[in-house]
């Protein structure tokens, strides 16, 4: 096996921090060809549990890559929205991997995978009410005081509704933000697979969205079925390119708010890495175009009437 | 820990039951966007958790599901995830149960030795995570004075494990995992065979043992002295070479150093 790619000595690590550009979920069978053609990738972001063997090619890989890239640690199993109390050994391993990697960001999702002792190995829906609230804010104290550290919780997409909510999801993600102070990571995909699930506009919850605690953003595709009732069910399959309706929100997001760190999602049939790399290159293209735009009206502001705009025009 | 079951009841009625049980119905209060029951909404989140636990142990066990082909292999694994659903989120510690399940089931009874390549798939499982050491460096045992050898005693390498089987276990997971595709790899079913898993370096590495090799290799992980190991397993087997298998297993890193 390549042996030589991935025990690259290199006297410094590339820097923690992530920039608001276009990023990619890593994949193993890529990491050969991201570190033979170094791509310009801001970010990659890895799934932590599959980081949490003892040592062999995983590591191995992630270290390789981590002395070229900035990375984020995204859980998937710490079931913050669990009725049982966080498991303290997983959240140890989480703690490890943080000091380990230096991850620039720490996401997790608001959902739940255990019950009993059993592991479901899926983002389980969560009701939006006063006993989830207070559960779902002291689990993350709880893991926001191991790791040291301010994570991102991401909105969840879902295919049902609880009777016994009280609260909408932005009601409760907004008071999950005032009362732990962590960070939102906002998946424009999930928004987007959530509202038509539901029936809202996807729209207005982006308007309502608590964009001030928005650390990262999230795309990815998704998959069409049918609901009971006939009616268009969106599954969050992350199988394929994010959907034309999840870029026009992207693009509407970015513009309404600034560039954020944006990482493409794409688990399921994963593709070779030009496919992967190519959505990426889409999203920075939207940074782009809205970076140079914003750019222009300051420029228009500080010249300051018409000299600035003349010179647009040129 | 004592589980709170009342305060349970009250937030996910029912909801973790019926994803492993699809004849339970969907738990109440679940709803779509007009209030109604919504079984099919529900049923996304059942195949979800079903059919990633079912891949999960696809990527584990190739050679059995090569040797059981696609269908039966998930019809196989669906059994498996109900009775025995993951208990740690760390999905690459999944499926240990996995070969002794395969054991028992009895339609597989005519084919007793596609637990033991289960065993080995998890053994490689195991190999491919296993701490990372660097192996012996032979010379170090080259360097030691005859007269001192049979008093040495080795730690055996983190990544070493040993399947024995009294089937063709090597030739059947060479086949169906690793030579896919291949010319057919001779299978003699009267052929017992002991597969050493282990991973010296990155990649892990699989090797039938010759005749008194696992015995060997046993006695020395339980801290025999090589003379000592060596003695006991030529009086129980009369094939065993100790030169040829001491030089596959400093070939192989089995050991990690001289203690």
């Amino acid at each position: 096996m390549a042996q030589s790619i991935y025990s690259k000595v290199s006297a410094a690590r590339n820097v923690s921090v992530i920039q608001p550009r276009a990023g990619a979920g890593l994949k193993a069978e890529h990491v050969s060809i991201i570190l033979e053609e170094q791509p310009e990738i801001a970010f990659f972001e890895v799934h932590a549990e599959n980081y949490m063997g003892a040592g062999g090619v995983p590591h191995r890989q992630l270290e390789a890559i981590r002395q070229d890239y900035p990375i984020s640690l995204h859980g998937v199993g710490l079931s913050i929205g669990a009725e049982r109390p966080l498991d303290k050994e997983h959240l140890q391993r989480f703690k490890i991997l943080n000091e380990r990697y230096e991850p620039g960001l720490f996401s997790e999702h608001l959902a739940w995978s255990t019950h009993d002792t059993t592991y479901f190995n899926d983002l389980l829906p969560v009701p939006y009410d006063e006993p989830t609230l207070e559960r779902v804010c002291s689990h993350i104290d709880q893991v926001q005081e191991v790791m040291g550290r301010r994570m991102l919780l991401e909105n969840p997409s879902t295919y049902v509704a609880f009777e016994q909510s009280t609260l909408s999801e932005l009601e409760f993600l907004s008071a999950v933000v005032d009362r732990t102070g962590c960070g939102l990571l906002l998946d424009v995909n999930n928004v987007y697979v959530s509202c038509v699930n539901h029936q809202q506009s996807a729209e207005d919850y982006l308007d309502a969205f608590p964009m001030h605690a928005v650390g990262e953003l999230h795309l990815g595709g998704h998959a069409c079925d049918e609901d009971d009732e006939g009616r268009p069910l969106l599954i969050d399959a992350h199988d394929r390119e994010v959907d034309e309706a999840v870029w026009r929100l992207y693009e509407k997001v970015i513009a309404s708010h600034g560039e954020l760190p944006t990482l493409i999602e794409w688990d399921n049939d994963v593709p070779d890495w030009p496919i992967l790399l190519a959505e990426a290159e889409a999203a920075n293209r939207i940074l782009a175009r809205v970076h140079s735009l914003k750019e222009a009206v300051g420029s228009v502001r500080a010249e300051g009437g018409q000299g600035g705009e003349a010179r647009l025009a040129g | 820990m004592p589980v709170d079951r009342a305060h349970e009841a009250a937030s996910f009625p029912g909801f973790g039951d019926a994803l492993l049980d699809a004849s339970l119905p969907t738990p109440t209060g679940i709803v779509g966007p007009d209030g109604n029951p919504a079984p099919k909404r529900f049923g996304v989140y059942r195949n979800n958790v079903i059919s990633s636990l079912i891949e999960a142990l696809e990527q584990t066990f190739p050679a059995v599901q090569h040797m059981l082909g696609e269908e039966y292999f998930k019809a196989l694994a669906r059994d498996f995830v109900v009775a025995h659903p993951p208990t740690s989120p760390v999905l690459i510690w999944y499926g240990d149960e996995f070969p002794a399940f395969v054991e028992c089931f009895k339609p597989l009874a005519p084919y007793p030795y596609l637990s033991d390549v289960a065993r080995v798939e998890w053994a490689w499982l195991q190999a491919y995570h296993s701490q990372d050491a660097a192996p012996l460096d032979p010379s170090e045992l080259a360097a030691v004075a005859p007269k001192d050898l049979g008093a040495m005693v080795f730690a055996v390498h983190p990544a070493v494990f040993i399947v024995q089987s009294s089937w063709p276990v090597w030739s059947l997971v060479a086949a169906n995992r690793f030579a896919l595709g291949e010319a057919q790899v001779e299978i003699d079913f009267s052929d017992g065979q002991s597969v050493l898993v282990t991973r010296p370096h990155l990649d892990v590495e699989l090797m039938r043992l010759r005749s008194g090799g696992a015995l060997f290799l046993e006695k020395l992980m339980s801290g025999a002295t090589l003379g000592v190991a060596a003695e006991e397993t030529s009086a129980t087997d009369h094939e065993f070479v100790l030169s040829d298998t001491l030089t596959d297993f400093l070939s192989l890193g089995v050991f990690r150093t001289l203690l």
